[in-house]
């Protein structure tokens, strides 16, 4: 008996059943979707922290006003209290007292209004030094950026992102032009190279103006020397935690607080974002994984009992093809064959559902999901396997019955 | 394994196995056990039948008949005493090797018909080929050709549903002789059948005795064993004495 009779005989004795076949391979169904979404999960997530860490610039600490004691939120006392100022930015930038930081930015961000001719767009205006760019990660699509001495004359200038351009201009070749922030007149001076998006923001929608500018004349934010976040750039990977001391001694230091439970900041690190994505990430995993297991086991085992159902059912049909002449091997392999049809089934219709819910899911989770081919393959490959495993002790008993008494059954 | 059987099979129907006896039984001896219940069906049977033989059994329900068919037929083995088919002993073989002759040198029809229900006609008496790893298109081929044969060339693709149970029995028959076999074993073959279709599967039998073929048919019925050219009766598990001058006469 050869291959394509094997798998002729074998694919009609499923299909003869199609019903309850469909039953039987339920949970390798459920296993295998399950695989292919945990799977996708962390490649997501990883995705996902990959992008977050590039888009923040590496080495990054960041300091936020407020206390918090959750020690994963970056946002734990995000926009809290108003108690960072440009004297906190400028201490942390002395080489004597932070040798381990090689770059400050402080940001005061606030929402607001900007026109261009007839084009209206509101997007978050950022004050910030020139060391901006630097520490963030930036670079410029045209232009330049802000500099020491529009800093010191609080000039009336602004650094676009490529979105924001694109939104009031319809391009990004706006260098020289001028758009209309808060009532006053800006020249754009730059234009930011595209960086994507991170968890909370867009990174190409942003206005960028001199600090002194955003602190003398637009509004929004608190007093003129309030800051919303300073942004530290550690000299190298290994110096962040050194950074990180320097950071909180300075600061405690500077706001005359001696325990460092009662500080009035945060200073948080990628770390921080990368444990809050991977935690939602590993519970995920955990409750998936066990799900697979679970239902891979059940799978298989509703598949042997399905097999060993069929042969019982067709001990008068394995008795005549062996009075014919087909041999225990012949017999052994229809009912492998058949075993592996169900788990292949199974693979396939878990594969459709998992890649269905690979798409259906990041919406309501917030996280993405990335459909792997080779773990699609290998899922399916898994679930064949399985047909197989489970099916060895139906199809062994169904080699081992003497032709003589399966004849005879009833 | 299979190979091997097949090779050994090539080699016994080699032509200086022809002139002897195709089945050879001595001393046969099977006992049955269930439990601690054992029961003797075959006491110590010796058999000879020649090639180109029509042997008819004949005996009383539970004489072991069926018993002593099944042994023929190679899908049960003895307790005790030998059994040589075609020259070759096939005591010791194992069940691939058993396999393997089943499939070349025996055709089974049984009182049952045992066709498969999901496959058509012509499906059902491709079965032996398929083990014997005939290729596709000549299994179809001889199929039709044995269907043909036992007049049922207007109903290749009609499953076992469709079939009166004479046409069905007819179907059996080409399945069994679409391999071409040695030896046709017929256990009760009419014993479903009107007279009519009783006639057709008769005259069927009488077909292949005259081609040559060696036929051993169980029946309850005299005028089913008047047709063969010798009949054996089996009471007890024993056969009865003077069958073996029965042959002689048929042979003189
Ligand atoms: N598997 C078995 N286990 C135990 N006893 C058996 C078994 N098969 C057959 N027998 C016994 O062996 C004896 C012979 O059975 P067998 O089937 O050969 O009879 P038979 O001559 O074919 O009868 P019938 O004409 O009714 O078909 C019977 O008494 C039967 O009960
Ligand atoms: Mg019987």
């Amino acid at each position: 008996m050869n291959w394509t009779e094997t798998l002729h005989t074998s694919w009609a004795a499923v299909r003869s059943h199609s019903l309850r076949s469909l039953l039987t391979v339920l949970g390798i169904l459920i296993g295998i979707a399950a695989v292919i979404l945990t799977v996708g999960l962390g490649l997501g997530t990883q995705k996902d922290v990959s992008s977050q860490i590039s888009s923040l610039g590496s080495n990054l600490l960041i300091v936020s006003p407020g206390s918090s004691t959750d020690s994963s939120g970056l946002r734990g006392g995000f926009g809290t209290g108003a108690t960072l100022t440009t004297a906190d930015a400028e201490a942390l930038g002395s080489s004597v007292n932070a040798p381990d930081i090689a770059g400050v930015a402080a940001e005061k961000s606030t929402s607001l209004s900007l026109e261009a001719g007839d084009a209206n767009w509101t997007t978050t205006v950022t004050g910030t030094t020139p060391s901006w760019l630097d520490v963030r990660s930036r670079e410029l699509l045209a232009g330049e950026f802000i500099d020491d001495d529009d800093q010191v004359s609080a000039a009336s200038v602004v650094v676009l992102g490529s979105e924001t351009a694109t939104e009031l201009f319809g391009t990004t070749n706006v260098v020289g032009r001028s758009v209309t922030v808060d009532g006053r007149s800006f020249e754009v001076i730059g234009v930011l190279a595209s960086a994507g998006s991170d968890s909370s923001s867009n990174l190409d929608d942003v206005a960028i103006v001199p600090l002194s500018t955003a602190a003398s004349q637009l509004v929004g934010g608190a007093g003129g020397d309030t800051v919303s976040t300073i942004y530290l750039k550690a000299a190298s990977d290994d110096q962040l935690s050194a950074a990180y001391q320097e950071a909180q001694s300075v600061l405690l230091n500077l706001h005359g607080i001696s325990n460092s439970d009662s500080a009035d900041f945060t200073i948080s690190s990628q770390d921080a974002l990368v444990d809050t994505a991977t935690s939602i990430y590993r519970t995920l995993t955990v409750l998936l994984t066990g799900i697979a297991a679970l239902s891979l086991l059940v799978g298989g085992i509703g598949v042997m009992n399905i097999m060993l159902v069929s042969v019982t059912e067709r001990t008068r049909e394995i008795g005549l093809r062996k009075a014919l002449g087909a041999p225990p091997w012949a017999i052994r392999r229809q009912f492998l064959v058949e075993a592996a049809i169900l788990g292949l089934s199974g693979g396939l219709l878990g594969a459709v559902l998992g890649i269905g819910a690979a798409f259906a899911l990041p919406g309501v989770i917030g996280s993405s999901i990335v459909v792997s081919p080779a773990a699609v393959g290998l899922s399916i490959a898994v679930a064949i396997g399985i047909g197989l495993v489970f099916g060895v002790y139906p199809a062994t008993r169904a080699a081992r019955l003497a032709p003589i008494d399966a004849l005879r059954s009833e | 394994m299979a190979e091997r059987a097949s090779d050994l099979v090539v080699s016994s129907t080699a032509p200086e196995h022809a002139s002897g006896p195709v089945i050879q039984l001595s001393a046969a001896r099977k006992l049955y056990r269930s439990g601690t219940i054992e029961f003797e069906a075959l006491r110590g049977v010796d058999l000879a039948i020649t090639e180109g033989e029509y042997v008819a059994i004949m005996g009383p329900s539970g004489s072991g008949k069926s018993t002593l068919m099944n042994v023929l037929g190679c899908l049960d083995t003895l307790t005790s005493g030998s059994y040589r088919l075609a020259g070759d002993d096939v005591d010791d073989l194992d069940e691939a090797e058993l396999a393997a002759i089943r499939n070349e040198r025996i055709g089974f029809v049984f009182q049952q018909f045992n066709l498969l229900p999901s496959l058509p006609a012509w499906r059902n008496v491709e079965l032996p080929l398929i083990y014997g790893r005939v290729p596709a298109a000549e299994r179809r081929e001889r199929a039709q050709r044995a269907l043909d044969r036992v007049g049922l060339a207007d109903r290749y693709d009609n499953r076992p549903g469709e079939l009166s149970g004479g046409q069905q029995q007819r179907v059996a028959v080409a399945r069994a002789l679409v391999g071409e076999p040695t030896l046709i074993l017929a256990d009760e073959p009419t014993g479903n059948l009107d007279s009519v279709s009783t006639e057709d599967v008769l005259g069927l039998f009488d077909e292949l005795h005259e081609l040559g073929r060696t036929i051993v048919l169980i029946t309850h019925e005299s005028e089913v064993a008047e047709r063969a050219r010798r009949v054996v009766r089996v009471r007890d598990g024993l056969l009865l004495p003077g069958h073996a001058e029965m042959a002689e006469e048929v042979r003189a």
